[in-house]
């Protein structure tokens, strides 16, 4: 199954399976304080969706390792080489 | 740890028996190469000391696309020096895409492990036997070097580019690397390589946390079934290699690298990269 057919399927099932609640499809009486936190259920899922990604990407680029001595290590090592390789009679 | 198993290999029996058989694990460095003259002489330096340091038997192929600043030039003088068994050089007439490069670099190879890296710097290869540890421990098909876990990053990005980077596209300047156009997407080494991405990592869950890196050690087998496999240009082309990986099944180990651009600023993000991005991106959410 392809990435996309299992996000479809998912969604499908979470789709039915709330608009079979609020419409009573089911013939289930829902108590009127649930029916009034399903019914906009959706739309807080996609809020809370985006909060997460809003969230997560935040974090990361937060704590995204700034590699200071990498790049020092690497200056110098490129100094050591050059007067390596020029010994070497490398022409640049 | 920052690796993962992510389910057996197929193919178990035939290692048991390299396991068994001790013949020595040759590694063969890949490095395309596109007007790096100053650079080349430098990492080609770096894996020596990394290589000859660590004990490891090895050989470095470059393939040089015809560049015009005379990189041909300073390879043969590093084949002089280093001798013809380590540095072997495969150039081709003009700039051709990545992934023949590979499959023209690896006719060539002689060595049971490859080793793709960008030959400008940005991969260090102080990393190399980190890589082959790593391999050895887990009996990896593939260990990809990854700037999101543990002790990696990246040196030389600005706060825009990481929220780029890290959120929701690869950032990209300088030339179309996604082969939208006529013109065969090429190794700019400094720039196939950008931007994990949370849209990418929710959409296709590639069990790697490194996607677009280009730092990786693979069993040449390995690499060559899944370049075969691939049909991405560009970018997505790393990002297809580890999302068919998990769909064959292979193991992928990954190692904390650090990353140091050496191309400061610039932010050109281009309408045709993020176009072209996305659509390599949904065509793989499509198909996989």
């Amino acid at each position: 199954m392809t990435k996309l057919a299992q996000w479809l399927w998912g969604l499908a099932i979470l789709g039915s399976t709330w608009a079979a609640l609020t419409t009573g499809a089911l013939g289930l009486e829902l108590p009127l304080s649930c029916q009034e936190v399903l019914w906009p259920l959706p739309a807080y899922l996609l809020v809370s969706a985006g909060c997460y990604a809003l969230g997560t990407v935040g974090y990361r680029v937060a704590t995204f390792h700034d590699c200071e001595d990498a790049a020092r290590e690497l200056q110098s090592q490129i100094q050591e080489a050059r007067a390596d390789l020029a010994r070497r009679g490398l022409r640049f | 740890m920052a690796s993962l198993e992510v389910s057996r290999s197929p193919r178990r029996s035939r290692r048991e028996l390299e396991v068994r058989s001790p013949r020595q694990n040759k590694y063969s460095v890949l490095l395309p190469t596109y007007n790096e003259r100053e650079n080349l002489p430098l990492i080609v330096w770096l894996l020596v000391k990394s290589f000859s340091e660590s004990g490891i038997n090895y050989e470095i192929i470059i393939i040089d696309d015809g560049s015009p600043d005379g990189t041909r030039d300073v390879a043969e003088q590093l084949e002089k020096i280093y001798g013809s068994d380590r540095i072997l050089l495969r150039p081709r007439e003009k700039k051709l895409g990545l992934g023949t490069a590979y499959i023209h670099g690896m006719k060539h190879a002689t060595g049971n492990y490859i080793i793709i890296m960008d030959a400008d710097l940005s991969h260090h290869p102080k990393f190399i036997p980190e890589f082959i540890r790593k391999q050895k421990e887990g009996n990896f098909d593939i260990v990809s070097g990854t700037r999101y876990k543990g002790n990696g990053g990246v040196y030389g990005w600005d706060l825009k580019r990481k929220i780029i980077s890290d959120g929701v596209l690869p950032y990209c300047p300088g030339w179309s690397l996604l082969g939208s156009s006529s013109d065969p997407p090429i190794l700019a080494s400094w720039d196939y390589s950008r931007g994990a991405n949370f849209l990418t990592q929710i959409l296709l869950r590639p069990g790697a946390s490194d996607l677009t890196g280009s730092f990786r050690l693979y069993r040449k087998e390995v690499l060559e079934k899944l370049i075969e496999k691939c049909v991405s240009k560009g970018y997505v082309f790393q990002m297809e290699m580890i999302v068919r990986a998990r769909q064959l099944n292979y193991t992928i180990g990954e190692v904390p690298i650090s990353f140091v651009d050496r191309v400061y600023g610039e932010s050109k993000l281009g309408g045709n990269e993020i176009v072209s991005f996305l659509k390599g991106l949904l065509t793989l959410f499509a198909t996989t």
